[in-house]
């Protein structure tokens, strides 16, 4: 049972082989267990998650039950959720209990997902390691002693140990790629726009995008449909006809144009990782795909520019936290600037601080022009050599990240070291386009890694396709610690 | 040293939307603190803004009636700083882009007439109130303000002396009340003046440095605060200071601008595009429709009614303060065919009796139609201009028509030339010491006669006749 995807487990309810209660019983069970090991989840409420399983039963017991009623799903503490509290893996939220419900988080419900708990993640999605967290890190089931990759690190984690089938997470320079490919698992961050922002609290409003883990592509789609569509309370919202993105699971490959940046393929890329990827590309050959070489000559440039319009966007959406009308404020303090400043010293994080200092700076007068617009006009070259690169071939591919996941406390006293390895993801944020993560092998150490799957703007159905038939082919997927 | 005083106004317009610019709460002044407040407007977590298009409609529409560029494309901006009435610690604004751009505005200043130039208008949204008086050692913030549609529309430092300046936001104001963009309610913060004030000796071409007083909220509070801190730089220049760049608020009770001690002067708002909010791209076939509907201004309509109804400039710009009242008149002068009458009628004893009562004309209980049947009854004698306004009091009060009133109170001009006679007849008998003076060549004790006449008569005799059969009776 525990290994059983959504589809799975939306079979079994359908059949009443289970009920919504017992089978989210389970699982909270499985994180009593584990959670104290892997800290996946900062909240918990073992009552709140029953009562909708409750709900869920009856509603399937009077007919109104749809495909993933009363099927179990983890929430990335970014996604508000009316009634629990929404930390974002900071201390400036840890007293928020959140009013409203995120457009994604009121769609999960609508589709009566039942609520197994909030994960952790890095502070304000801040990070790739997920030990920027207030909460503590979270472990990489496959080895607790490596990280299990950032911010959506307590998605991945929860989805890698079975904690939960599925759980929404959020992707602004790679944080639903990375952790998904750290922890074996799949994940997928849609094109900008395909999810709404609504309550989703903001890291990068240009860049961030909601999107989900579970443990087969097939899931994947299922979710997107439930996540995917116009909400006008987001003006970055699409308009467009909906669409079923399981509708193109089934499609062979035959004749597909997979394109191979070569600038994913070149010095930095350890041997692990390269090895994964390249048998990976053999497979997807004998399953009638060709291979494009192709060229995204400014990849380089994509930190960069990430690392300075990301913290630009962030220093001036983190300037609501000030202590005035909810979260953390200071206990003493002698006038208003008083206030502010030892709210936000106690509130944050030191990655936090440190990309809000940055992000300022670029802003300012006399820096404008050389940092924020110099940057926004790279991204229009990075995201120039993508539609480019599309008019070549069909989907792109490449490793996620360089290396698998390394050990917990190794990185984080260098934080531009830790940048650097963002060099395979940043670019599709900035470009707005859709990309997937799908375990492709191991690393010598047992570690994880994922297969980088992009596609052209809302073409998510197609990356889901390539990944669907992939996972046709191998077990990579199915593979699942021994805990 | 001849000082030459240089002004351009930034006048901040709140816009007669219904919810605000970037969320769906109301706009409606006057609510319990914090009731108007959406999750939006109080910058919760993950929320995110929504363009109300009202509020771009409106900036057209002023964009338009001052001869202005409409940016077809626009783009919001946000402008950083942390006060705890801006929840977001941004406003959002607009910076490069704004959506009016140039255009002009005409003034009168006495007998004389001046352009001043626009530099532009954009929209943003206002800041939420803090108050400072009400709690003891405290500042209470009220959101409800916060969001609010505003237009802010700069002018040139065009202006040169303070009656100028006046004349413009007083202009401005009428302009932006006449379009239905605003309600123009100074007291509720509808519609608030920032002055740029500098000096420089005559002749000289670079402007002096200036200072910007902030928030005036009344036409007498700007020009008592632009008097004032010319006085006040010209005194500094001339004792050997320098003006020194910053902002300052007026302080009515002392008659005096202040300077605001806050490091707001060396603020660094580190603009950039709103990346929560596209590009606003406005449909030519919305700037056709705004055109369409627009209504004639209050510039062509005064010189319309000049022309037309052959009133007086002052009548004319009276009439003019605003479109109800411009369109009330111009029913009236139609209806009764009195133009004068008319003019004479809305400046006068309309305007009285709603001031009295605290009204304005939409509330007028006595319509146009209804007015000019009592104007015909004057036009044709049946009861004089004095009558006539006995007539007007009792409309106002009740829905009766002219005639009905005169009828029932008896309020007819006696014109019957026998009638008259026998009054006179009779003031005569009873007034002696007049009728002998005026025969010894006292000119004014006829007039004397005629008031007795009127007084005799219930103010009924037409005093025309009864002047001509005094004058005849007496000159036997």
């Amino acid at each position: 049972m525990i290994n059983a995807t959504l589809k799975a487990l939306s079979q079994q309810l359908a059949a009443k082989a289970i009920s919504s209660e017992e089978l989210t019983g389970q699982y909270l069970d499985r994180i009593e267990a584990l959670n104290p090991e892997f800290n996946a989840f900062i909240t918990l409420d073992r009552e709140k998650s029953l009562a909708e399983a409750k709900n869920a039963d009856a509603a399937r017991a009077r007919g109104e039950a749809g495909l993933l009623t009363g099927v179990p799903l983890a929430h990335k503490d970014i996604f508000c959720q009316q009634g629990w509290k929404t930390s974002c893996g900071s201390r400036m939220l840890d007293n928020f209990i959140s009013p409203y419900d995120a457009h994604v988080v009121e769609q999960c419900r609508l589709a009566g997902l039942v609520t197994l708990g909030r994960t952790n993640m890095d502070e304000f999605a801040m990070g790739s390691s997920t030990e920027n967290s207030w909460y503590g890190p979270t472990k990489n089931p496959w080895d607790p002693a490596a990280i299990p990759g950032g911010s959506s690190g307590g998605s991945a984690a929860a989805v890698a140990a079975r904690m939960a089938p599925a759980a929404t997470a959020t992707d602004t320079g790679g944080s639903i790629r990375q952790p998904a490919s750290h922890c074996g698992v799949t994940g997928l961050k849609p094109s900008y726009g395909v999810v709404s922002r609504y309550g989703m609290v903001a890291f990068a409003s240009s860049l961030d995008q909601g999107g989900v883990m579970a443990q087969t592509a097939e899931d994947c789609a299922m979710m997107l449909n439930v996540m995917a569509g116009f909400d006008r309370r987001d003006s970055t919202s699409i308009e467009r006809a909906r669409e079923d993105y399981t509708g193109q699971l089934a499609s062979p490959l035959a004749g597909l144009k997979i394109g191979l940046p070569r600038e994913y393929f070149a010095d930095g890329l350890s041997a692990d990782v390269a090895r994964v990827i390249e048998a990976a590309v053999a497979e997807l050959k004998k399953l009638g795909a060709t291979v494009v070489d192709i060229s995204l000559p400014n990849t380089e440039l994509s930190i960069p520019a990430y690392y300075v319009i990301a913290p630009a966007e962030a220093s001036s959406n983190l300037s609501r936290y000030d202590g005035v009308r909810y979260g953390h404020r200071a206990a003493e303090y002698h006038d208003l600037n008083d206030m502010y400043e030892k709210t936000r010293a106690e509130g944050f994080g030191t990655e936090v601080k440190r990309r809000i200092m940055v992000g300022t700076y670029v802003l300012s007068h006399g820096y404008y022009d050389a940092y924020y617009l110099k940057a926004q006009k790279v991204r229009r070259l990075i995201a120039n050599d993508f539609v480019a690169a599309f008019k070549q071939c069909d989907v792109i591919l490449g490793p996620v990240a360089p290396t698998a996941a390394f050990n917990i406390g190794e990185k984080c006293n260098d934080p531009v070291e830790m940048y650097l390895s963002d060099i395979y993801t940043l670019s599709v944020n900035l470009a707005g386009l859709p990309g997937m993560s799908v375990p492709a092998g191991f690393a010598a150490n047992g570690r994880p890694i994922g297969l980088q799957i992009i596609g052209n703007y809302f073409a998510e159905a197609k990356m889901l396709n390539v990944a669907h038939q992939f996972q046709l082919a191998t077990d990579w997927h199915s593979r699942a610690p021994a805990l | 040293m001849k000082w030459e005083v240089v002004i351009g106004l930034e006048v901040h317009v709140q816009l007669s939307t219904v919810s605000k610019i970037f969320s769906g709460a109301s706009t409606a002044f006057g609510a319990e603190p914090n009731t108007h407040a959406s999750a939006v407007d109080l910058a919760y977590p993950g929320v995110l803004p929504v363009l109300n298009e009202a509020a771009v409609e409106r900036a057209v529409r002023l964009g338009l009636a001052l001869g202005s560029t409409i940016n077809l494309k626009n783009v919001f901006a946000r402008k950083n700083y942390f006060y705890p009435d801006l929840p977001k610690g941004y406003q959002i604004s607009q910076m490069d882009l704004p959506i009016v751009e140039f255009g002009t505005l005409t003034i009168q200043v006495g007998d004389e007439e001046k352009v001043v130039r626009l530099t532009r208008a954009h929209l943003e949204e206002d800041a939420g109130k803090s108050l400072h008086e009400d709690f003891h050692g405290m500042t209470g913030i009220d959101l409800n303000r916060a969001g609010t549609p505003l237009l802010e529309v700069v002018s040139e430092p065009d202006m040169r002396s303070a009656e100028e300046a006046v004349a413009y936001a007083r202009t401005l104001h009428t302009l932006v009340t006449w379009l239905g963009i605003s309600d123009g309610n100074m007291q509720e913060g509808s519609f608030r003046v920032d002055a740029n004030v500098s000096v420089r000796p005559f002749g000289q071409a670079e402007f002096g440095t200036r200072c910007e007083i902030k928030n005036l909220n009344s036409f007498r509070f700007l020009e008592a605060a632009i008097k004032f801190e010319v006085e006040r730089q010209v005194e500094l220049i001339e004792d050997g200071g320098r003006v020194v760049q910053e902002t300052r608020l007026y302080d009515p009770d002392r008659g005096e601008t202040r300077s605001m001690r806050s490091k707001e002067d060396a603020h660094d708002y580190r603009y950039f595009p709103d990346p929560d909010l596209l590009p606003v791209n406005i449909d030519p076939a919305l700037i056709k429709l705004v055109q369409s509907q627009m209504p004639e201004l209050p510039a062509a309509m005064k010189a319309r009614f000049i022309e037309q109804f052959e009133i007086s400039v002052y009548d004319a710009s009276l009439l003019t303060a605003s479109l109800e009242m411009a369109r009330y008149f111009e029913a009236l002068a139609l209806a009764s065919g009195q133009g004068k009458l008319a003019a004479n009628w809305v400046v006068g004893e309309i305007a009285a009796r709603l001031n009295r009562d605290s009204m304005s004309i939409d509330a007028c209980p006595i319509s146009p139609e209804r007015l000019a049947e009592l104007i015909a009854r004057i036009v044709d004698n049946t009861i004089s201009g004095k009558i006539a306004k006995e007539v007007f009091e009792a409309m106002w009060e009740s829905s009766d028509s002219a005639d009905a009133i005169i009828d029932a109170k008896g309020l007819k001009q006696i014109t019957d030339s026998g009638a008259i006679e026998a009054i006179v007849d009779q003031v005569l008998a009873q007034n002696t010491k007049s009728v002998d003076e005026y025969r010894a060549g006292k000119e004014k004790a006829l007039n004397a006669l005629v008031g007795q006449v009127m007084k005799a008569s219930k103010g009924k005799a037409n005093p025309a006749q009864a002047q001509e059969i005094l004058k005849q009776k007496l000159a036997n």
